[in-house]
């Protein structure tokens, strides 16, 4: 059985799919395999060699992929939200109410985003917290630290921004409140909360541009550092190495 | 270009180091292009992302004839989020957002204060400050009679606390 498993996968090499998609032969060396994540888009940038301690998935994995699986879960709950949802006055409201109680599975995919999203406050703080007591940001780990500590502001203005959208006195009177925060900043904080609220008061433009930023401008930045992150995990050599480790043992 | 390259650069072109070369000169040319139109997207994006018509309350509006006011009154206007406060000296237009983080107060008539939901903060009805959070006094806003005997408050002006509209 298993041999006729082999043979079906080896003429499936054979075939000319195959070979126009993976281009090389089977990966037996090292050489075919470096060639074989050079020649895919999904794994070139991954660095081709690693520390193999890197590649132990220990404990102190499990915060940081809990944060970047419930980022998933967030992107595809939110994404169907979207389907329903116009940021809008008086219709963004109204679409949260009909995902509670008219839309099929609509109150269950608007609690678990909005679950998914308090967990990955907590779970990111919980991160940067285990990171910090084993010493993670000390060399050769500090940029990824201060990649780190964006990826916690972006998850941070993610959970505000989204903090607006069901347009109720609670998200009303949290963002009045957060922007009034902002503009105690000397000079330009009025600026920045007018450019913020697209106005003076907490309105429709406010509304839109929050979704906006929501949606698109921070999901964005977020995959972007996410992809910085995790590229110098492996790179660095894993999370916290122990200062023996830097020597080879 | 290493810097032997550019030795045998250099003796090709005699005087080529004292000079601006035409690769210098395109590179600073082209690098300047680009930092002026970099900044003016940037310029063009800000005026872009801040709105020049906004549908928002109106800075000064009209509170109806004084006679609508009794003495020793407080009355909320919801949509301009203003006090118009009438006392035996005369009257006084005070602002219902709370100088602490933006709420809005509310007058409570049995204990004849101005009082905030969000953090509690307490104000008198002349705005003066009680208690809590809050840093300043309510703001007063600039008060006036239009000609044809009507309030007129002007919120883009504020006046000191003790400036009353006497009708």
């Amino acid at each position: 059985m298993a041999t006729n498993v082999n043979a079906l996968l080896e003429s499936l090499r054979e075939t000319k799919v195959w070979k126009s998609i993976f281009r090389r032969g089977p990966a037996n060396s090292n050489r075919t395999r470096s060639l074989a994540v050079f020649g895919n888009l999904f794994l070139h940038w991954m660095p081709v060699k690693v520390r193999e301690k890197a590649l132990h998935v220990r404990v102190s994995y499990y915060l940081g992929s809990i944060s970047f699986l419930l980022f998933l879960i967030l992107s595809v709950t939110g994404i169907l939200l979207m389907f329903y949802y116009h940021p809008a006055a008086p219709n963004a409201y109204r679409d949260m109410k009909d995902l509670q109680f008219v839309v099929s599975s609509g109150v269950f995919l608007r609690n678990l985003h909005r679950l998914a999203a308090h967990l990955m406050v907590f779970m990111v703080f919980a991160h940067m917290f285990h990171v910090f007591y084993r010493g993670g940001y000390k060399p050769p780990h500090e940029f990824n630290w201060v990649i780190g500590v964006k990826l916690l502001l972006v998850t941070l203005f993610l959970s505000y921004t989204g903090y607006l959208l069901p347009w109720d006195q609670l998200a009303f009177w949290a963002v009045t409140v957060g922007t009034n925060i902002i503009s105690a900043m000397p000079v330009i904080g009025e600026k920045i909360r007018f450019l913020l609220l697209g106005g003076h008061i907490v309105g429709e433009n406010a509304l839109l541009r929050f979704y906006v930023l929501h949606v698109v401008i921070l999901p964005l930045a977020a995959c972007v550092l996410m992809g910085i992150h995790f590229w110098r995990v492996q790179k660095d050599g894993g999370l916290t190495l122990k200062a023996k480790d830097s020597d080879g043992k | 270009m290493n810097e032997a390259e550019n030795a045998k650069f250099d003796q090709r072109n005699p005087g080529a180091d004292a000079e601006v070369t035409r690769r210098d000169f395109l590179n600073q040319i082209t690098i300047g292009a680009l930092g002026v139109a970099g900044f003016g997207s940037v310029a063009v994006t800000y005026q872009y992302l801040s709105p020049n018509v906004l549908f928002e309350a109106a800075a000064q509006f009209r509170a109806g004839t004084p006679d609508l006011y009794p003495v020793h009154s407080v009355t909320y206007l919801q949509d301009q989020q203003v006090y118009i406060v009438r006392m035996p000296e005369g009257f006084y237009a005070i602002s219902a957002v709370c100088t602490h983080l933006g709420c809005i107060t509310q007058w409570k008539e049995e204990a004849q204060m101005i009082a905030c939901p969000c953090h509690g903060s307490k104000f008198k009805p002349d705005g003066v400050k009680i208690e809590g959070p809050a840093p300043r006094p309510l703001p007063h806003f600039a008060l006036s009679l239009t000609a044809d005997g009507e309030l007129l408050v002007n919120k883009l002006q504020n006046v000191k606390n003790t400036q009353a509209l006497k009708v």
